[in-house]
């Protein structure tokens, strides 16, 4: 049957396909919809969030270790966490077979870094493959189960966000039959002491050149013959863009992308008078060729920096001389305000932040939602390096003496647990005197929603313990743990003046839901008395969409404000920064 | 059908149903029997950001995003947005609007305006505009996230697809409960475009 997939729900489809009995990762755009699918569609496959990538790698080796068919999913930074596994996975070898996703970000439409997760099947010296579309996203899941059972490898599956995130036609299969694995005891292949470890690099090298013969070989690596005297290499998302540029030249398409079929590109180029590298991101493939001494350009005419597209492949064909056009407007485009992603009317997120930005603190901070505060009117966050970095950054910055006024490390419920329990610790063994602000809202919300373990259900919707922060900061020795209701402007600020001031690491968490999810919530919004407006401004710096500049203007001449009932969530922060009074509540019900 | 393929631009801001109108699109386009790509990023959507969505269809489709200056159709779903997104359209494109104005928060600071008629601006560039009180209209279907289904029914009049086709998708991918009020307001859209066409 024919439907019509993203490329992340086509990833799931191949793992039902391919008779996955374990599908497991941690949330991260554009990676998240492979798991929401398998746990929505595909109940036979047992699924699950960990707390962090590391641990769902781990738990997918554990898996493959038992015999079945283990996916692991991620975004590209992921792997970064995960590495520590995924670089000694490599050596050992699987049993039941084992496929990495890791979902690239070119252009970071969502992430804090575009690193080219290519080098990284490289680095560990395990195959990947990269799809083009959701068709191939779906076979290529089976074919790389196939590969990391006949060679013994886990295998890596690079998405990026354009195949993550497009949606195309899919012919749908029924799933394999597998004989049913065990866990086999095998001591010398699985437990990495050094004397072991040692004879399992021999064997990842011999696997290398039976990988290499193998990729010389596979239907994976494409040439397209349309006579053309241009040849173009490519893979992944690129080659779609290209075709659409230039749909007659010649391809040599990459689909198996490491190690590289040398030896059928080197033919290809020579049979064609212009050769032409395009890549989305590092000069990877490009990198490799030069090296085998084949002659071949890319990054000379097609950037490094960002994704690609139909037009910026145009314009690079243009430079290169092989088209006179490149794509161009043929209406003037217009200069228009921006309109940046923002904090959510109600956000419980944003009361922290007016507090910290009052207390005039350095903010140490960490990735979420939460990190649009960084963004005008707010303006305060000064660091976001990876997730649980705060905690770290604080105590290093306040072992400085960085900042007189104190440094408070602010991270959300779902990054604590990923990465900032080990920091907490650090604060508490090596007596710091950070203040760590927990932002709590029972959900992980940056990436639409994901349950984790302090929410109270699993990934496919049982109910299970939650984990208690309170507590849980307390163990790892945390004296002064507070809770405070981030709506609560005045307690915010005396809240975290005292453990600002306090001697030794505190903790405060900030306890309201998210207004979104998992449900939505809405109660009697504010307005604005506009006689009493006196234009100061005050609400418009707390950044909520809700709070708007009125048409009405004071004398001189400032707007005042206005407050949209369908927007605003009633949380009554703006009420509590407005000096004349002027907010107050909605009495009569409003239709929204 | 057609040779070509057709390019079909959707923009909105965050949380306007965006990405359903794009979904009934492709869907309808694939039950045609076209080959369908389309494009997205989720991530920071949610968030009051600028969402777009490309959607492509004819017999065989490589890009999933549309080629600058390649849309044959852009449907907005806010006023400015579809002036932000101009310069994507043919020379000869259409464009159905929205009346719909969200003026973001950043525009209060005084540095950044938001321009006082986007539609007239448009006019000025396009030769080809539908503007519609589409906020207005879904609000007295009874619910005002109607509007995109309300401008899928004003450019359907410029597909080729029937009603028949239209209205099978929807049943299939909007919830049981929302299908009549969508298909209401997907029959006004329709009538509302001829209307314009007069
Ligand atoms: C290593 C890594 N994994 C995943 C992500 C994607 N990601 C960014 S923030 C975030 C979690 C946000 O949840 P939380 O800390 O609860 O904050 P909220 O968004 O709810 O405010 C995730 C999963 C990432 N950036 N880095």
């Amino acid at each position: 049957m024919k439907k019509f997939l993203s490329g992340n729900e086509a990833v799931a489809r191949g793992a039902y396909e391919a008779g996955v009995k374990l599908a497991v990762g941690y949330p991260g755009t554009p990676s998240t919809e492979i798991l929401e699918t398998v746990a929505e569609e595909y109940r036979s496959i047992y699924s699950q969030w960990s707390p962090n990538e590391k641990v769902a790698f781990e738990v997918g080796i554990g898996a493959s270790l038992g015999g079945a068919r283990a996916l692991v999913t991620m975004k590209h930074v992921g792997l970064n966490v995960a590495a520590d596994p995924f670089m000694t996975f490599a050596y050992t070898g699987v049993n039941g077979g084992f496929v990495v996703i890791s979902a690239d970000d070119p252009e970071m439409h969502s992430s804090q870094n575009e690193q080219d997760n290519r080098f990284f099947a490289k680095f560990a010296q395990i195959p990947f493959l990269e799809p083009s579309d959701s068709q191939e996203a779906k076979d290529f899941v089976l074919k790389a189960f196939e590969i990391s059972e006949k060679f013994d490898t886990p295998v890596m599956l690079r998405m990026t966000t354009r195949v993550s995130h497009s949606k195309g036609i899919v012919e749908e299969n029924e799933p394999v039959v597998l004989p049913e694995g065990s866990f086999k005891r095998d001591m010398q292949k699985y437990v990495m002491i050094p004397s072991n470890a040692k004879k399992r690099h021999v064997v990842v090298t011999e696997r290398l050149d039976k990988l290499r013969e193998y990729s010389e070989k596979t239907e994976l690596n494409k040439e397209e013959n349309n006579g053309s005297k241009i040849g173009i290499i490519t893979g992944g998302i690129a080659y779609q863009y290209v075709k659409e540029v230039i749909p007659d030249a010649d391809y040599f398409k990459i689909g198996f992308g490491f190690p590289l079929p040398i030896d059928k590109i080197r033919k290809f180029v020579d049979a064609h008078q212009i050769n032409l590298v395009i890549e989305e991101l590092e000069p990877y493939y490009e990198e490799i060729l030069k090296a085998a001494g084949i002659k071949v350009e890319g990054k000379k005419y097609f950037s490094r920096l960002g994704e690609l597209s139909p037009y910026r492949v145009s314009l690079g064909m243009k430079e290169a001389g092989i088209i006179n056009e490149a794509y161009s407007a043929e209406i003037e485009p217009e200069q228009l305000f921006p309109r940046p992603p923002i904090l959510c009317p109600g956000c419980p997120h944003r009361g922290a932040f007016m507090a910290l930005k009052k207390l005039g603190v350095a903010v140490t901070g960490d990735i979420g939602c939460y990190t649009l505060a960084v963004l005008p009117p707010l303006e305060i966050m000064d660091s976001c390096i990876c997730m649980g970095a705060s905690i770290g950054n604080a105590i290093g910055m306040e072992k400085v003496k960085g900042h007189k006024k104190g440094v408070v490390a602010v991270i959300g419920d779902s990054t604590f647990l990923h990465s900032g329990i080990t920091g907490l610790l650090d604060a508490v063994y090596n007596r710091s005197n950070v203040t760590v602000v927990i932002l709590d809202n029972r959900i992980t919300a940056m990436t639409g929603g994901q349950q984790h373990p302090s929410t109270g259900y699993t990934l496919m919707g049982e109910p299970t313990k939650s984990v208690n922060f309170i507590e849980l900061a307390k163990a790892l020795g945390v004296e002064s743990v507070r809770e405070v209701d981030p709506y609560d402007y005045k307690k915010l600020l005396e809240v975290f003046k005292e453990e600002i001031e306090r001697e030794g690491p505190s903790v405060v968490i900030t306890n309201r839901p998210c207004v979104l999810m998992p449900k939505r919530i809405m109660d009697k919004p504010h307005r604005v008395i506009l006689e009493d407006c006196n234009g100061c401004s005050a609400c418009f710096r707390i950044g909520c969409p809700a709070i708007l500049p009125s048409k009405e203007l004071t004398k001189r001449n400032r707007p005042k404000a206005e407050i949209d009932p369908t927007l605003c969530t009633g949380c009554s922060l703006c009420a509590q920064v407005c000096q004349p009074e002027a907010i107050v509540l909605v009495e009569e019900p409003v239709v929204r | 059908m057609k040779k070509n393929t057709t390019n079909v631009l959707i923009v909105g801001v965050g949380g306007q149903g965006v990405l359903l109108a794009s979904e009934l699109l492709s869907e309808t386009a694939m039950s045609a029997g076209y080959d369908v790509k389309k494009s997205e990023v989720h991530g920071m959507s949610q968030r009051g950001g600028v969402v777009t969505s490309h959607v492509k269809f004819g017999p065989k489709v490589f890009s999933p995003i549309i080629p600058y200056g390649q849309t044959d159709l852009l449907i907005s779903f806010e006023q400015a947005e579809a002036l932000r997104a101009v310069d994507w359209l043919k020379k000869d494109g259409l464009i159905a609007v929205s009346t719909t104005r969200l003026v973001p928060p950043i525009t209060a600071g005084g540095k950044f305006h938001y321009p006082d008629d986007p539609i007239a601006d448009l006019r000025k560039k396009v030769k080809n505009v539908i503007a519609i009180e589409a906020d207005k209209i879904a609000r007295e279907l009874g619910d005002s996230r109607l509007v995109n289904t309300l401008l899928l029914g004003v450019i359907s009049t410029r597909l080729e697809f029937n009603n028949t086709l239209w209205e099978k998708v929807m049943r299939q991918k909007v919830k049981a409960k929302f299908v009549d009020i969508n298909l209401k307001a997907f029959a006004k859209g329709r009538e509302l475009a001829a209307k314009a066409a007069e």
